[in-house]
């Protein structure tokens, strides 16, 4: 499976360097805490592979330290072991390339919905009048339109993490990380954004490395869904989830490979690391 | 955090149905909420002005509202020329109080080392009695103005400072992370995330500190002054006068009602995104 992805990402961007095209390359890294108490290893000899404008799902069980790679690669974390490295350059501080998305909005209450999403152009000092037209598109493009002047108190939490995945968006970013995006939301609002998120996908070519709780939301979305063991986490089984990336939401469900990618990832799950 | 669930979640254009008070609305949730006080204030009041129309206390010792009214009508240039100094010296003290008291949160919270180092001391200063302290500054500094402003500083100071440095701490750590991939340095981060988000911590602080820089000019004046309202008090007390006396603790509780209510108002010219949503809150902090 390692394979494809490296056949798709040849494919797409061609060949450079010394192969470190891939959008995303986890190398044997391990991250190792150090409490009080004792030592921690949250993450051990994980690596991945992720191609130029692929969409990969990560779940895995709560604390196996799904979050702490997305960190890893935004370089807001070092690893104790291994590497990472973006779009062929190793990561070793935080890096201006992604978009990054939280479980909680994570919006400045004193910032109109406008005004947050604008608070990635002023910090990267981007063009105004650019980042203004841009900032307009997302909002379209979200279903933002007439909540654009409202204060994130005023908005539900579905729409404030449309606010918030626009402002990971302005940039153009070639990578996008997102932590639980949706964790925090009602279950239809989840599939509404889940849709959406396709369709942005989609539309802006983007790479995404989503980390989730949810299978269901994972294989909907993902082309390759890496499946995480108990603390101290590591890659479990990567399954190619095989379905065309323009996806009904319904449709999709009730296809073969869907039952088929979600009842292995709940197998792996269910069954912890039995078969290591 | 309000009505999260009750704005319907439709992506299609439309408009929030937001619930901003008007000002008929406004009005009528002011009359609901101070009607009590006022009533209770106005109990008191009455309670005075019958214990002294009974003469159940003496005169001397307790004027009727209607004497201690008189003195200010007899003495208001008296009376009006110390409430300047007091004020003067208690608004001097607390703009050096928010100005160092800010300065000095946003170094602990950006050197550990100062923190660790100063953050104990202050905290165990609390315990001093700042007021007893005023004796010493007469000395040093002599009988103008400027022991007065200090004492209001010492005792102003600590509530900006720890209000601050609680406000600074109390950003949300993955608004930091974000300032970080979005590329943004320090003073960029302090200037448009940490120092508007502490702006709520810090006015609360404030509200308590203006308060106590009036006690706090007081009592320097109580040490030792010519002029001031805590001269005038202690004159008036020296000549039994009690009418006097009175009327410089009503003016004196006044000085602390219009700087408390100045402050607010600042906070909701500054801050209104904090102050409507504590205003939709169903108690109040005060």
């Amino acid at each position: 499976m390692e394979i494809t992805s490296e056949d798709r990402a040849e494919a797409r961007t061609g060949r450079a360097g010394e192969g470190t095209d891939a959008a995303v390359r986890i190398e044997d890294v391990a991250v190792r805490f150090r409490t009080k108490k004792r030592d921690v290893t949250a993450l051990r000899e994980v690596s991945l592979d992720v191609g130029m404008g692929e969409f990969v799902a990560i779940v895995g069980p709560s604390g196996c330290g799904k979050s702490t790679l997305l960190k890893l690669v935004a370089g807001l974390l070092k690893p104790s072991g291994g590497g990472v490295w973006l779009r062929g350059e190793k990561v070793a501080g935080p890096r201006r390339d992604i978009g990054y998305v939280f479980q909680r909005a994570a919006l400045l209450e004193w910032r109109t919905a406008r005004r947050n999403i604008l608070l990635q152009a002023e910090m990267r000092r981007m063009p105004a009048g650019q980042a203004r037209e841009r900032a307009d598109k997302l909002i379209e493009m979200t279903g933002l339109r007439g909540f654009e002047d409202a204060h994130p108190h005023e908005l539900s939490g579905g729409m404030q993490q449309r606010v918030a995945l626009c402002r990971a968006l302005l940039h153009e970013p070639p990578v996008l990380l997102m932590d639980e995006p949706f964790g925090a939301l009602d279950a239809l609002t989840r599939e509404q954004m889940n849709v959406e998120l396709n369709r942005i996908w989609r539309e802006t070519g983007t790479t995404v490395l989503l980390v989730t709780h949810s299978i269901a939301e994972a294989v909907y979305l993902a082309d390759r869904v890496v499946v995480m063991t108990p603390r101290p986490g590591t890659v479990e089984e990567i399954i190619d989830v095989g379905l065309p990336p323009e996806r009904d939401y319904a449709a999709t469900m009730a296809r073969p490979e869907f039952a088929r990618a979600t009842r292995r990832i709940r197998d792996l799950l269910g069954a912890g690391s039995a078969h290591d | 955090m309000v009505s999260q669930g009750t704005v319907s979640e439709v992506p299609v254009a439309g408009v929030a149905e937001r619930t901003r008070p008007g000002p008929g609305d406004r009005l009528r949730d002011g009359l609901e909420r101070s009607w009590r006080p006022v009533a209770l204030l106005a109990a008191c009041l009455a309670a005075w002005w019958a214990v002294t129309a009974a003469e159940l206390v003496k005169p001397y010792l307790v004027p009727s509202p209607g004497r201690t009214l008189d003195v200010f009508a007899e003495k208001w240039d008296y009376i009006w020329q110390h409430t300047w100094v007091t004020t003067y010296e208690t608004l001097l003290g607390f703009a050096l109080a928010v100005a160092f008291g800010v300065l000095a949160a946003v170094v602990m919270v950006y050197s550990s080392t100062v923190e660790k180092t100063l953050y104990p001391i202050l905290l165990f200063a609390q315990v001093i009695p700042k007021i007893a302290i005023a004796p010493l500054f007469v000395v040093w500094l002599g009988f103008g103005m400027t022991p007065k402003v200090f004492v209001a500083v010492l005792i102003s100071f600590f509530p900006v400072v720890i209000a601050m440095v609680t406000g600074l701490k109390a950003v949300d750590p993955e608004m930091l992370e974000l300032s970080a991939t979005m590329g943004a340095g320090s003073l960029a981060t302090f200037l448009k995330i940490r120092f508007p988000a502490s702006l709520p911590y810090l006015f609360s602080g404030l509200k308590v500190a203006v308060t106590l820089a009036v006690t706090g000019a007081v009592v320097g004046e109580f040490v030792g002054a010519n002029e001031g309202l805590g001269y005038v008090i202690l004159q008036a007390n020296g000549n039994l006068d009690t009418p006097m006396l009175f009327a410089g603790l009503l003016v004196m509780s006044a000085i602390g009602v219009v700087l408390f209510v100045l402050v607010e108002l600042a906070e909701a010219l500054l801050i209104p995104w904090h102050a409507s949503r504590r205003g939709s809150a169903v108690t109040t902090t005060y």
